[in-house]
This record gives structure tokens, sequence and C-alpha cells, in this order.
């Protein structure tokens, strides 16, 4: 089957997303068991920023509720464990807000057991605790999720292995686990701080998280077609 | 300003409290006129199926348009009613996830030339400490596919091979199956 070109357009400039080098974790860390059958043996082949790379879905609002940034109050009680609030603010590496932009999230309870299928950490349930959260950032690229502090988990990775407390985090850029990053300073950078100053006193305390995702370079390549 | 990057970690093993939707496959809404459904497994280094994984696809309009500012032919509205470029599929006990979707059009490139219709894929899963990306091009666009800067950067035939998605039994279906490690294993890139 063939298609039809579109129009040559007069030139095509596109936004480039430099490659960060040392901050994500290898995909082969040997550390990690469950990356020995499923991290790719070859390396990745370069592939040359093109349309498709510099697009990406625009998911704002659309299907997110103001409930869905409050794990604790979408069920008939509420969950166990200790209320936190967790907000920061999402920008590019060239400290650009990233506004509207949605946030996924999911977590254990704070007895440090998911409620999936799967999980067979002898903790108990909470019949008031599900673990799934969105929000959409505002114009400032914040955003702000009330929730239970997830406990820790044990993992079958080594002897004695337990997982610390964590929630995850999906978010849409261009673009043992933890110690998979190699840098330090970039571990860190994976930690919310305790801020009292966003503790809501008599109810929640109060957590910072910044996210930094890829932006484009300074400058723009250009070439003709 | 230069600020760091905050590093990828794994989605862990249990995603599906939080990341799959009940429309997720559906890149264009179901019995769109011309709709194909790409089907295929995520396999690992062993063969057995992976299923705790996310497939998330995305893609140009059947025009070659973008509804995104970036794009400097400028942001086209959808030329399919309904279309959304992104589809995200989890894996079921069997590996399989399903994409329903229009053909891409192809599309310039800036460094000259024309891609061949394809459909960008992230690959996220408990082992993955950061997503996997591939291409998922059609069998059956040979011409367009011969062209491909993309593909004929790809020396060894037997791994361009991993890139395309084979016409099903079915009409307007494809396959199109992930191996993320070992023997056959699919192209990924680094983006």
């Amino acid at each position: 089957m063939t298609t039809d070109l579109p129009p040559a357009p007069g030139r095509l400039l596109l936004p480039s997303y430099p490659r960060p080098a040392g901050v994500h974790p290898p995909l082969d860390s040997p550390a990690y068991a469950s990356s020995a059958l499923r991290a790719p043996r070859q390396p990745p082949v370069p592939l040359a920023q093109g349309l498709t790379e510099i697009t990406g879905p625009m998911l704002g609002a659309e299907r997110v509720t103001a409930a869905d940034a409050d794990l604790t109050t979408r069920h008939r009680g509420e969950p166990l464990g200790e209320r936190i609030i967790l907000t920061g603010r999402v920008a590019d590496s060239g400290g650009r807000p990233v506004p509207d932009t949605r946030i996924e999230i999911w977590q254990a309870n704070s007895a440090g057991r998911y409620a999936h299928a799967v999980d067979d950490h002898p903790a108990p349930l909470d019949p008031n605790f599900d673990g799934g959260g969105r929000c959409v950032t505002d114009s400032d690229g914040r955003y702000r999720f009330i929730t239970i502090k997830p406990g820790p988990y044990p993992w079958r990775n080594h002897p004695n292995a337990w997982r610390p407390a964590h929630i995850h985090f999906s978010l849409f850029g261009q673009d043992p686990i933890f110690n998979s990053v190699p840098d330090p300073k970039a571990r860190e950078r994976m930690i919310a701080r305790f801020a009292l100053g966003l503790t809501i006193p008599d109810w929640a305390l109060g957590f910072e998280w910044d996210i930094v995702l890829r932006g484009r370079s300074a400058t723009v390549f250009e070439e003709r077609p | 300003m230069n600020l760091p990057i905050t590093p990828s970690q794994t989605v862990g093993p249990f995603l599906a409290i939080g990341l799959p939707w009940a429309d997720g496959p559906f890149v264009v809404p179901e019995g769109t006129p011309g709709a194909i459904t790409i089907t295929g497994r995520v396999l690992d280094g062993a063969g057995e199926p992976v299923p705790d994984a996310l497939v998330e696809t995305w893609q140009a309009d059947t025009d070659s348009g973008f509804d995104h500012p970036d794009d400097p032919r400028g942001a086209a509205r959808p030329a399919t009613p309904g279309f959304r470029g992104f589809g995200r599929s989890a894996t079921d006990q069997d590996g399989s996830f399903r994409i329903v979707t229009i053909r891409p059009g192809p599309l310039p490139c800036p460094a000259g030339g024309t891609e061949a219709p394809h459909l960008d894929v992230s690959v996220f899963a408990r082992g993955l400490l950061d997503r996997v990306v591939t291409r998922i091009y059609l069998a059956d666009e040979a011409q367009a596919n011969a062209a491909d800067p993309v593909l004929s950067a790809i020396a060894e035939p037997e791994r361009r091979q991993t890139l395309l998605a084979m016409p099903g039994d079915l009409p307007d279906t494809f396959r199109f199956d992930i191996r993320l490690r070992g023997e056959r294993e699919t192209v990924f890139f680094d983006v």
C-alpha cells in the first residue's frame, strides 16, 4: 500500500531535547534482579528526534476531577495511617513551569500493601484506600495530592529486602531500584522534603517534591528538507 | 536557569492501580472507518509473557498532522473525528496488548527525506528502570518503509524486521510482538 506524501514544507524547524547523561539508571542493573530477563541486551539505537518524538499527548484536565487528587475521601470511611499532603512543582530543565500536564500516582497503603491481586505481602488491605490518584498541574506547574503515607514493604530481590516508603509518579514530558540511579545527588532529587509550612495544623503533615522533566535545548537546530 | 532532571524509576508490578484507563487502547473511537487493530505480546528474555507491562503509543493522524503546538507545520485539528494520537494498553496474563487506531500518515524529516508511517511505542514494566522506546511500522507499507531513514539505518535485516507489524489473519489487523531481551530482541531507540 502506498500513501500520498504530505505537502513538502518550506523548512522544518524542530526544537531538540538533549539526551541527559548520567541521570537515569542503567537498564541493565544486576543488583535489581527483575532486570535480568527484561532489560534489553543490545544498546539502544540513537534516533534523531523527528516530528513524532518532539510532539506528544497533551493530556490535560479532561477526565480528571478535583476528587482524584485526594486519595483519602473516595471511600465510605477514612483510610488508616498518617495523612499527608504531597505537593510540588513540575518544571523542565530550563526552569520553565510545565502547566496543565497530567500526573498519575499509585502507592501502597499505610501497612505497605498494594490493592492489587498480585501483592501477597501479609499486611492488611484497607477497604478505604485504593492507592490511585491523578491531578493536573496549574498554570505555574504546581500539583497537590492528599494521601496516606505509604508503608515500606518486603520484596524478594535479595534476603530481607525491603523497599522504603515511596509513591509512584507518572508524567508526560519530553519525555536495588533507588540505588540504581548512579549519582547520589540525583538520588536526592527523588526524596520529598518535609515542609512544616505546608502542614495543615491538626490535620495533615506537608511534604514537597519538585519534578524536573527534560527541556528543549536553548538553541534549535535548523535543517532544510 | 538549568535544573537537574528527576531520575526515572521502574513502574514496578502494580502499575495497574494507577495507569490503565478503560478506553486507553482506543486511539480512535471504536467503529471509526478505516481503523486498524494492532495486537501483540510483550515477552522477556526467556520468551515468557510479561503480564505487568504497559504499552503506550503516539502517532500522527492519517493526514500526517499532530495536534501539538511544537509541530512547525502548525498544530492540526484531528482529521479523524475523536483521534487522540495516544494509546495506552496494559498487558494481560498472556503478555498481550491491543491498540485500536488508524494508519498514520508519512512524515517529513528535519534532515530531509520522508519517514514511513509509524507509531512511537514506550514500554514500561517491572524490571525496567526506565521506559524503553521502539517504533511500529506497518509491513504492508513496503515502498514507504524502504525509503524510511530510521529503518534504513539499521544494518541487519533481521533487526529491522523486529520493527514491522505484520498483517494478521483478519482484515485491518496487525501483529507486533515486543521482545525485551535475547533472541530476536526488538530494536529499541535512544531518544
